[in-house]
């Protein structure tokens, strides 16, 4: 488990309000929310809430909640907050229903990249996406006489000048936390030289050329970063670029705009970000991109079902947008990009594509493989091929303990 | 006292023993021989996710559970023996590490990591919460009487603090350029990173540890001072022992159950070591066996759980502790016997 979500278990709770005042219509049938607690999910929630009727349970902790929750007859919740990584076991256990007639009935105004289409069918609605990219202070790079990196070459040089001109207090911040945060970065250049996880089997593939280059680019930042990158996750990162201790950061876009709050900045307006770095020329760039949407449940009646749609189009819609534009990379009409959600965008239109976060449950397994081997080859304890051996090793264990490969 | 009072008074606790330590003990056993796992089909599913300006959509072969008549995930169970323990144990890489000479190698192996982690962690605390405890204790009984109070409230509490909120506090102390490291690096003009190394982050879980149980064993051990005999002390100030040997031949001698019993509990608490883990979120240096148990718990995004592992590591947390008490016990049983 990690800090941060131990720090925001405490689950924020929204509650109906008696306005009605920016709601098209009064919702009767009670309607509850279980979903995470990040700023784009409250102004959603808090859109909701005003059709009345409506609580949401906002947690950082739902994903260990949700699956159980939603099995439940009836579930105990009738919508669910997912992203990309969180809905495999919703659909694994067949706990979501597909919204396809809902759709067609109050959605037709929805664009055609909200609709996640599993097997043919709309099994969610998706309101925003999210991925790491390259943010970078403009000013420093400009001092310094450097061009905005494009590849992880690039990054690692402008690092190395950073460091000479002695600006920062360290060139790069990176989200390297152990655990979850560093099987991401991993997986991230893992994808960027073109690695592919599992084969159709689910036997595993990481011990390969692409695996040797992602942990030797990882160890060949780690020269750069705070050297005590092994406990920094999404927040310290953040707060490092808020203090002005980092120049270079390749970061979430939903926390891009925290550099520019002027009640925690010092370095409001200097920031800016770009798509996230190659590591292979005209390779994809070396990160995942997800989603973060809305699922409803299976096991509730039709009549709860069709108001809970109502409420999720009624919360995400234009006017939810206009009000809270700089909260996420909204994939909703209305949204306008701003200077901080640039390199998210030139990520996303990137050729060829960066790969979307994979829902499967081997990926689940291989996550957490990672995440616990990573961090021996960056100590020093492991080579390269041991740590990529035993990455294998524990996947092999846990997948046949989970039965997706015969004993 | 006869029979029926005494099953009066006993029978309700023995019962909540039964219930939620035995039962569930013997679940967990049974649990760690078994695999419970779904039935997994191969599906080419296509799913389209959101890209700019268009959807990508990509047709893969994904792996799926089978999902019953009554819309349930079908599971199997089938007995694996000690498979689970093998896989814990890893006796396959243990053997080639030793056959390397390679610590390092065997330490890359998640359970005897742990259980070097554990071990070290109980054993070297151990002595330290005695001697600190037990130093606490003799200099408020030998303070004077009115500033008794304040010391026993203040050297209390950090007993009373919940461990997880203490090691967080220790943590922000000393994270990045806390107040403590950026003090230490004033005082020794280097740059210090705590957080950075694998020995540094066991100095402060052992300091915290002992910062926070010192306490209970100065308590009993301040207990205990009240009853030495005071003849006994004032024969030996006449015969002329110095400080120290009153300490080593009268003092200790009489407290010598109370340090058992303190071993004890200290030896089965620090053996199952987490809290330390999670507040200085150490996983990538260092782990303990009860986080392993733990991680194994812990559902992952696509909510894979490993069970039968927890199981496992949970079964040989517990034989490891038992193995260690096994010396205190004798110890205390011998006495007992003794003393009839």
């Amino acid at each position: 488990m990690n800090l941060r979500t131990l720090i925001l278990a405490g689950a924020l709770s929204v509650s109906g309000t008696v306005s009605y005042a920016n709601c098209a219509y009064k919702n009767d049938t009670p309607v509850s929310m279980l979903a995470a607690g990040f700023e784009a999910w409250k102004a959603v929630a808090n859109a909701m809430a005003e059709c009345g009727n409506f609580t949401a349970e906002l947690d950082q902790e739902f994903r260990k909640k949700q699956p159980a929750a939603f099995a439940a007859t009836p579930s105990l919740y009738q919508i669910g907050g997912v992203s990309n990584g969180t809905i495999t076991p919703l659909l694994n256990e067949g706990t979501i229903r597909p919204l396809d007639d809902l759709v067609e009935k109050y959605g037709q105004h929805l664009s055609p990249n909200q609709l996640i289409r599993i097997d043919g069918k709309i099994m969610a609605i998706a309101m925003m996406v999210n991925t790491q990219n390259l943010q970078y202070r403009r000013d420093v790079l400009e001092d310094l006489d450097i061009p905005v990196p494009q590849t992880w070459e690039e990054v690692l040089a402008a690092a190395a000048k950073i460091r000479e001109a002695g600006v920062v207090d360290y060139p790069l911040g990176a989200t390297m936390k152990s655990g979850w945060n560093l099987a991401l970065e991993f997986i991230n250049l893992f994808y960027g030289y073109g690695g592919v996880f599992v084969d159709d089997n689910n036997m595993p593939t990481v011990n390969t050329d692409a695996g040797i280059k992602a942990l030797e680019t990882m160890k060949a930042t780690t020269e750069f970063l705070d050297p005590e990158y092994l406990v920094s996750d999404s927040t310290y990162v953040q707060q490092q670029f808020q203090q002005g201790k980092i120049a270079m950061a390749n970061l979430w876009a939903s926390r891009a705009g925290a550099s520019d709050d002027e009640a925690e900045s010092q370095v409001v307006g200097l920031v800016n970000s770009t798509a996230a770095p190659r590591v292979l020329d005209g390779g994809a760039p070396a990160t995942t991109i997800w989603w973060d949407g809305a699922v409803i449940a299976r096991n509730i009646t039709d009549e709860q079902a069709e108001a809970a749609f109502r409420l999720i189009v009624e919360g995400m819609d234009t006017g939810m947008v206009e009000a809270n534009n700089d909260a996420a990379i909204w994939l909703i009409p209305g949204y306008v990009p701003n200077r901080l959600a640039q390199g998210a965008i030139e990520t996303l239109q990137a050729q060829p594509p960066a790969v979307s976060y994979p829902s499967t449950s081997a990926m689940g397994l291989m996550h957490t493989a990672t995440g616990n081997n990573v961090s021996r080859f960056l100590t020093g304890s492991a080579d390269a091929e041991t740590t990529l051996k035993a990455i294998e090793s524990d996947y092999l264990i846990s997948a046949k303990e989970a039965g997706l490969i015969p004993n | 006292m006869k029979f029926k009072t005494f099953a009066a008074f006993v029978g309700p606790s023995l019962v909540m023993m039964l219930l939620f330590i035995a039962f569930p003990l013997v679940s967990v056993f049974m649990q760690s021989f078994y695999v419970t796992q779904p039935i997994f089909e191969q599906v080419e599913v296509e799913s389209c996710t959101p890209g700019f300006p268009n959807p990508i959509c990509v047709t893969e072969i994904k792996s799926q559970p089978v999902l019953g008549a009554d819309g349930k995930i079908t599971t199997e169970t089938r007995f694996s023996g000690l498979e689970s323990y093998r896989n814990v144990l890893e006796l396959g890489r243990v053997k080639a590490a030793i056959s390397n000479g390679s610590w390092t190698q065997l330490m890359n192996v998640d359970f005897w990591k742990a259980l070097r982690f554990t071990l070290s962690f109980t054993l070297l605390t151990l002595p330290l919460v005695l001697i600190v405890g037990l130093s606490i204790a003799l200099a408020v009984n030998n303070a004077v009487r009115s500033l008794r109070g304040p010391v026993i409230f203040i050297s209390l509490l950090p007993f009373i603090i919940t461990p997880v909120i203490g090691g967080l506090s220790i943590r922000w102390l000393f994270i990045g350029d806390g107040i403590l490291t950026a003090a230490m690096e004033w005082m020794s003009g280097a740059n210090i990173s705590m957080f950075a190394q694998a020995w540094t982050i066991e100095l402060m879980m052992m300091f915290y540890r002992v910062w926070h149980v010192a306490p209970f064993a100065f308590v009993i051990f301040y207990a205990g001072l009240q009853t030495v005999n005071q003849d006994t002390l004032e024969s030996a100030i006449i015969d002329g022992a110095s400080r120290w040997e009153r300490l080593r031949f009268v003092i200790v001698p009489h407290l010598m159950p109370l340090i058992v019993f303190i071993a004890l509990i200290h030896l089965m608490d620090s053996y199952r070591v987490f809290d330390e883990i999670v507040a200085f979120s150490s996983q990538s240096h260092v782990i303990s066996l009860q986080w392993l148990t733990y991680d194994f718990l812990t559902p992952d995004d696509a909510g894979n759980r490993a069970i039968s592992r927890a199981s496992a590591t949970a079964m040989l947390t517990m034989v490891g502790i038992v193995l260690l008490l096994i010396y205190p016990l004798k110890r205390t049983w011998r006495d007992h016997k003794g003393s009839h």
